[in-house]
C-alpha cells in the first residue's frame, strides 16, 4: 500500500465521520441535560437542505454552514417547545420530529435535486501541509473535520470545567434536585436541545457540502440514527465520540477498500461490527449501574420534569 | 343564471343518454400505479420510471389515472403498499427487483388486478415480467471503458449481487477486455440502491485504488459528481447524468420505459392484456445511450458506435462464446450465445475477473 492511498484512506475515514461526529457530540449534551431526542435524523436532513440551498446561491461556504446550523435548530426548537412547555412525550415527539424532517426536506428540497454546488474541499495549511506523511495526514483536513474535533473539546470542556456545565449534568441526573435549589430546568434543557439540533444541522450538512455535492432526499440514509447509538457507545463521554465515529467511519470506508483489493471478508459482518459493540457495551452500562460504579448514565434521560411549584 | 344551469343539465342528461346507448366499451380510464425503490428525484432508475410513466400520462391522456409510490423498501413495508394499491388499482408495476416475492404473493391474493414486475423472473397467470437488456448497453460501455482506460482499472459500484447486476458486470468486463486484454475490474458492493454519501464514498475508494472509469450499478448521480471532481471518466445510468458530469459522463445508458408502459396500459384497456415475460434492448429502444463525451477518442467513438448498430441489428450478442466462468470451468463453447435462463439467474463471474464473488 503506498503513501498517497493510504493518506486518502485516512481523509476518507474522517470525511465519512464527521456528520457522526457533529451529530453524536449535540445529542450527547442534549441527553446529559436529560432529554432524550430521537429527532437526530430529522434535524440532519433539514441541516443538510439548508446548507445545500445556501451554498448553491450564494456559493458562500460560511453562510451555507450557517444556514445548516440555523435550520437544524428551527427544527429542534420545535421539539423543545413541544417536549419542555407542553410536556409532551420525548420518544414520540422525537421520532414526530424525524418523520417530519424528512418529509419537510423532500418537499421544499424538490428544485434543488438536478442541482450541484462547488464543494468544501481540504484546506492547505502553508508550510506544515507540506510536511511528507504527516502533512497531509494531519495539516490538509476538511475544515469541518477540524471543526467536529474542536466541538467535541469544547463540549468536554464545557461539560467538565463549566459551572454551568456542572450544573445541566446535575439536571440531567435528578432535576427535582436541581430545581428545588434554585436552577432553571425548562431554560437549560431548552438551550441544549437547540445546540443538539445545531450540530446535527452542520452534521447533514457535510454529507452535503463536503461528501457528496448533491441534494438528494433522504440522503442521510440513517446517520443519525447511528449517532443516536453512538452517544450510547460513548457512554455519555465525549472523547469516545470520536472513538466511535472514527470506527463507524473507518469499518464503512476501510470494507470498501477491502473489496476494492478483493481481500476476503464479508461486509455484511463489518457493518455488523459497531452494532455489536454498541449493545455490549450497553450490557456493560447496565451491570456497572446496578453495581453503582456508574456516574456516565443520566439518571432523569427521556422524564418529563413537570414543576410543582 | 338559471338560463345557465338549464343548459348544463340538458349537456349531461343528453350526454349519459349517448352514454347508455354507446354501451361501456371501458370508457372509464385505467387505474394505474407505480411503486418506486427511491425518489424521482434520484436522476437515475426511479427517475427513469418517472419519466416512462409521464410519457404514458401524456399518450393516454384522460384514459389513465396514474398513482405513483416513492421510496418503498424492499420489506414488508412493499407488500403493504402493493396491498392497498391493489384495492384500488387495475395494473400495478413494481419496479424493483426486490418487489418480486410481495409482488408474487399480494397477486395471489388479487387475481383480478394485473401486475408487472420490472426485472424479476417469477411470472404467473396476472403477473408479468418486463425487463431491459441491460448488458447490451453495458456492453458498448465496456468498449468505451475499455478504450479510454490509462490505468487498465475500471470500478464497478455494485448495490446487491442480483443477476441483472453480475450480468452487467460480465457483460462490461467481456467488452472491456475484447478491446483491451490488459483491463482489470475492480467490485465494490454498497449494499444498498440508493444512500449518496456511501456511492460516493466508493467513488472515492475505487478511484484511490487507481480506477480511471467508474461504472455504477446504483440510483443516485454521486458517483459522477466525484468522478467529475477527480477528472475520471464514469458512466451515467437509467438516466442521462451529463449535468453532474459534463467532463466526467464518457456516455452512459438510458432506460426507456415510456412505450412499453402505453402499450400495456392500453392492452388492458382494450381487454388484451395477457401475462408476458418481455425482454427488450437496444434494438427495440428500451435501452438507449446518453451522447458520447466529445473528448472521447475518435476510434473509440467509432467503435462504440459500430457496437450500437450490430447489437440493435443483431450482429453481436453479448454473451458469445468461448467464454469460461470464472473457476475457469466452461460455460458457453465457440460461437454459442448464452441462453436466456442462464442470463436471468446469473450467479457466477466470467474468467479473468479477480473479485471474489459475494456471497
Amino acid at each position: 500500500m503506498n503513501e498517497s492511498l493510504f493518506v486518502n484512506i485516512i481523509i476518507g475515514i474522517t470525511i465519512a465521520s464527521a456528520p457522526l461526529i457533529f451529530a453524536a457530540i449535540g445529542e450527547l449534551l442534549v441527553e446529559r441535560s436529560g432529554v432524550l431526542n430521537l429527532g437526530v435524523e430529522g434535524m440532519m436532513i433539514v441541516g443538510a437542505l439548508m446548507g445545500f440551498v445556501v451554498q448553491f446561491h450564494t456559493g458562500n461556504p460560511y453562510l451555507a454552514i450557517l444556514a445548516a446550523l440555523f435550520g437544524g435548530m428551527v427544527i429542534a426548537s420545535i421539539f423543545a417547545f413541544l417536549t419542555q412547555y407542553l410536556l409532551t412525550n420525548q420518544v414520540a415527539t422525537g421520532l414526530a420530529l424525524t418523520l417530519f424532517g424528512l418529509g419537510f426536506s423532500a418537499f421544499a428540497g424538490r428544485g434543488y435535486t438536478e442541482e450541484t454546488i462547488q464543494l468544501i474541499t481540504a484546506t492547505h495549511i502553508p508550510i506544515l501541509s507540506d510536511i511528507p506523511f504527516i502533512g497531509p495526514l494531519l495539516f490538509s483536513m476538511n475544515p469541518l473535520v477540524y471543526l467536529s474535533f474542536l466541538m467535541v473539546y469544547l463540549v468536554w470542556w464545557f461539560l467538565f470545567k463549566t459551572k454551568q456545565g456542572l450544573i445541566l449534568r446535575s439536571i440531567g441526573d435528578n432535576h427535582d434536585a436541581a430545581h428545588a435549589i434554585g436552577h432553571n430546568v425548562v431554560r437549560y434543557r431548552f438551550i441544549a436541545i437547540l445546540f443538539g439540533g445545531a450540530m446535527a444541522g452542520i452534521g447533514g450538512a457535510c454529507l452535503s457540502l463536503v461528501q457528496v455535492p448533491i441534494w438528494g432526499e433522504d440522503m442521510t440514509a440513517g446517520r443519525g440514527w447511528i449517532a443516536l447509538g453512538l452517544v450510547v457507545f460513548a457512554s455519555w463521554m465525549p472523547s469516545r465520540v470520536v472513538l466511535g465515529a472514527l470506527l463507524f467511519g473507518g469499518i464503512t470506508i476501510l470494507q470498501l477498500h477491502a473489496q476494492g483489493f478483493n481481500i476476503r471478508i464479508s461486509a455484511q459482518y463489518l457493518s455488523m461490527l459497531p452494532y455489536l459493540a454498541t449493545i455490549f457495551i450497553l450490557v456493560a452500562l447496565r451491570i456497572r449501574l446496578k453495581n453503582k460504579t456508574n456516574r456516565t448514565v443520566p439518571n432523569c434521560l427521556g422524564r418529563i420534569f413537570h414543576s410543582t411549584t | 343564471m338559471s338560463n345557465l344551469k338549464f343548459s348544463s343539465v340538458l349537456k349531461t342528461s343528453i350526454l349519459s343518454l349517448v352514454l347508455a346507448f354507446t354501451g361501456n366499451v371501458s370508457a372509464d380510464p385505467v387505474k394505474a400505479a407505480f411503486v418506486y425503490i427511491g425518489p424521482t428525484g434520484d436522476h437515475g432508475w426511479t427517475y427513469a420510471h418517472h419519466k416512462g410513466v409521464n410519457h404514458l400520462k401524456s399518450v393516454m391522456g384522460d384514459d389513465v389515472i396514474v398513482t405513483e409510490v416513492e421510496n418503498v423498501a424492499e420489506n414488508s413495508d412493499s407488500e403493504r403498499v402493493i396491498t392497498s394499491l391493489a384495492r384500488k388499482n387495475d395494473i400495478i408495476f413494481t419496479t424493483s427487483f426486490g418487489y418480486m416475492n410481495p409482488t408474487a404473493k399480494v397477486a395471489a391474493r388479487y387475481p383480478d388486478v394485473k401486475f408487472e414486475h420490472a426485472t424479476g423472473y417469477m411470472p404467473s397467470e396476472n403477473v408479468a415480467t418486463y425487463q431491459a437488456r441491460f448488458y447490451e448497453g453495458r456492453h458498448v460501455l465496456g468498449r468505451v471503458a475499455g478504450g479510454v482506460t490509462k490505468s487498465n482499472v475500471l470500478g464497478w459500484i455494485g448495490s446487491f449481487p442480483i443477476p441483472e447486476v453480475i450480468r452487467d458486470i460480465n457483460s462490461a468486463y467481456l467488452a472491456a477486455k475484447s478491446v483491451n486484454p490488459d483491463v482489470e475490474m475492480k467490485i465494490v458492493w454498497v449494499y444498498t440502491w440508493y444512500d449518496p454519501g456511501k456511492e460516493a464514498d466508493a467513488a472515492n475508494a475505487l478511484i484511490a485504488q487507481g480506477a480511471d472509469v467508474l461504472f455504477q450499478h446504483t440510483d443516485s448521480t454521486a458517483a459522477m459528481t466525484i468522478a467529475e471532481e477527480k477528472g475520471v471518466y464514469a458512466f451515467g445510468q437509467a438516466s442521462n447524468m451529463i449535468d453532474w458530469g459534463p467532463n466526467a459522463q464518457a456516455t452512459g445508458i438510458m432506460n426507456d420505459w415510456g412505450p412499453y408502459y402505453v402499450e400495456r396500459v392500453q392492452a388492458l384497456k382494450d381487454g388484451t392484456w395477457t401475462s408476458a415475460e418481455t425482454l427488450r434492448g437496444v434494438k427495440e429502444g428500451m435501452v438507449k445511450f446518453a451522447p458520447m463525451n466529445a473528448n472521447l477518442p475518435r476510434d473509440v467513438k467509432n467503435d462504440a458506435m459500430k457496437a450500437i448498430i450490430d447489437l440493435a441489428t443483431g450482429a453481436i450478442h453479448p454473451f458469445t462464446g468461448p467464454i469460461n466462468k470464472q473457476d475457469g470451468s466452461p460455460w458457453l463453447a465457440e460461437g454459442e450465445t448464452a441462453p436466456l435462463g442462464d442470463l436471468l439467474g446469473m450467479q457466477f463471474y466470467v474468467e479473468g475477473i479477480d473479485s471474489q464473488f459475494p456471497n
